[in-house]
């Protein structure tokens, strides 16, 4: 059967060119990166090598600005966890936003909970957009950490993320990013974005799981949150991941290359799905920002049909895709993301998120276009609420 | 994640549709809880000669409501009023923990469509959200 992969914001494959990087790391060159022998100094010329690949990907001035991380959310709970805990001498308030990843939103459940911080969670508009206006209303004497998603993950809506940054400069109150879908995806300039800490992460752009990275400006306060030896500026203790630190170098590599290229050819099969949908089903709607978002992403309500059967039987025709439905989330209640956009439930229900990857080809856009709306028609005539509608 | 038996009831559901001239019809569940589920049954001689049924849901409320339909065919309505949840997920050879709810749906929405040919009144509430435990 064929199959055609359109989750590529759960994850991506890792790029051929990524696992021969890697192999040689598995196998000769064992090193430990601390170790003064030979055996560990050759890896840890490597291990900066790609420190610097990652700073120049983001535009950081010094390399020394990059820890890697064992992923995004340890990204996201070292800059948030670690800002506030070093500043708390300054104040007790964070501000981030409702449709922020879990990575996010639960360390700062846990900081509230636990440690007595206070968090505002700013609300977005029907596209999914923060108003900078509502950051800079929202920030008290107390406030120390604001930390606004670059793109998010669900409705690929990308957030004015240099206006909050430049209304937020001439204060003391740091300013981190989640920018783990949209690295590797768009081009991300720290500096542009006047950013102090942003995560990012290796397996969203064809690089291996378990690695990522937390840029943090120099000068920013912060204490770890891994407690060990003294790896990575003291900031992350355990011994380097090598394998990974070589993959996610690779991935980066190839995600430099003709960036905007690629993206322009990516939006182009996106706009070719979504007006595809639009075209062939009736009742759907695009949620997200209708030009502001991801390249390669797609987040549609299907109305009267459930997002979990949807995703079953597109499953059956060889598609993978994901939901925002309740029965996928393992909730009662559908995503917090389409909830906090104003999303009503039962539309929130029937949503598909298809997102399109480096591999990617015109062919598989033609196959879901051509399977979707059959899958919806199945789904629609086993639905008691179509009925109602005629 | 679901059985065997529960993706051929989700892939091949039996029993889809409307009875126009139905003798009973319950509907339980709305679309903000996520799952709808609408039962038409006929009746001769106090045996269910006919049942039909339309779905809103996920996989598991698609597959217990056309398990159900299957099994209560040419019961008597006393046969079907006594089925229970749990019969209707031992014969799709059980559900995931956090799809049990779906199979109260199901088994609600029969006895309200008993009841409607009854003639007898009952809550139009959502029984299954409420049974639902924290957390699923």
């Amino acid at each position: 059967m064929k199959k055609v992969y359109l989750d590529n914001a759960a994850t991506t494959p890792v790029a051929s060119e990524v696992k021969e990087a890697i192999e040689p790391y598995l196998t000769k060159k064992f090193g430990n990166a601390s170790s003064v022998h030979s055996f560990g100094r050759d890896v840890r010329k490597e291990v900066e090598l790609v420190r610097e690949k990652v700073a120049d990907l983001i535009g950081a001035d010094d390399s020394q600005e990059v820890i890697f991380t064992s992923g995004g959310t340890e990204a996201d709970n070292l800059s948030i966890k670690g800002v506030v805990m070093k500043n708390r001498d300054k104040g007790n308030h964070i501000i981030t936003s409702a449709i922020e990843h879990h990575a996010v939103l639960h360390p700062c459940e846990y900081l509230e909970e636990y440690h007595d911080f206070d968090v505002t969670y700013l609300p977005v508009d029907e596209d999914g957009l923060v108003d900078p206006d509502d950051v800079a209303e929202a920030i008290t004497d107390e406030t120390i950490l604001v930390s606004i998603m670059l793109a998010n993950n669900e409705v690929g809506t990308i957030q004015p993320i240099a206006e909050i940054g430049e209304m937020l400069e001439d204060k003391d109150i740091y300013f981190h990013t989640d920018a783990v879908q949209a690295v590797g995806s768009i081009p991300v300039d720290v500096d542009e974005l006047k950013v102090d800490l942003l995560s990012l992460s290796a397996h969203k752009f064809n690089g291996p799981k378990g690695i990522g990275a937390c840029y943090i400006r120099k000068g920013t306060k912060i204490i770890p949150f891994m407690h060990g030896g003294a790896q990575e500026r003291g900031l992350r203790a355990s011994t380097e991941n090598v394998p990974g630190i070589i993959g996610l170098g690779k991935a980066v590599e190839l995600a430099a290359e003709n960036l905007e290229e690629k993206q322009k050819e990516i939006t182009r099969l996106r706009d070719k799905l979504i007006s595809g949908i639009k075209d062939n089903i009736d009742e759907v709607t695009l949620n997200g920002h209708p030009t502001n978002r991801l390249p390669n992403n797609v987040n549609v309500s299907i109305r009267y049909i459930e997002g979990e059967s949807l995703l079953l039987n597109l499953d059956l025709e060889g598609i993978a895709a994901s939901s925002g439905s309740a029965c996928t989330s393992g909730s009662l209640d559908p995503s917090h993301v389409l909830l906090a956009m104003d999303i009503p439930h039962e539309i929130a229900h029937g949503s598909l998120r298809l997102t399109l990857g480096k591999y990617t080809t015109e062919e598989e856009i033609d196959y879901v276009l051509e399977k979707l709306p059959e899958v919806v028609d199945r789904l629609r005539a086993m639905s008691p609420i179509y009925n109602k509608a005629e | 994640m679901y059985s065997d038996k529960v993706m051929d009831h989700f892939q091949n559901p039996r029993n889809v549709g409307e009875i126009k001239d139905a003798d009973g019809v319950g509907e339980v569940g709305n679309p903000t809880c996520g799952d709808i589920m609408k039962m038409y049954i006929k009746v001769k001689d106090d045996v269910i000669t006919d049942i039909k049924f339309k779905t809103f849901g996920c996989g598991a409320a698609v597959a217990t409501s056309s398990i159900t339909t299957e099994i209560v065919k040419g019961k008597t309505i006393k046969e079907a009023q006594e089925l229970t949840n749990s019969q209707v997920a031992e014969e799709l050879d059980g559900l995931p923990p956090e799809k049990m709810h779906c199979s109260n749906l199901a088994a609600d929405a029969l006895q309200k469509a008993i009841n409607n040919y009854l003639g007898i009144e009952d809550d139009d509430v959502c029984t299954h959200c409420e049974d639902i435990p924290e957390g699923h």
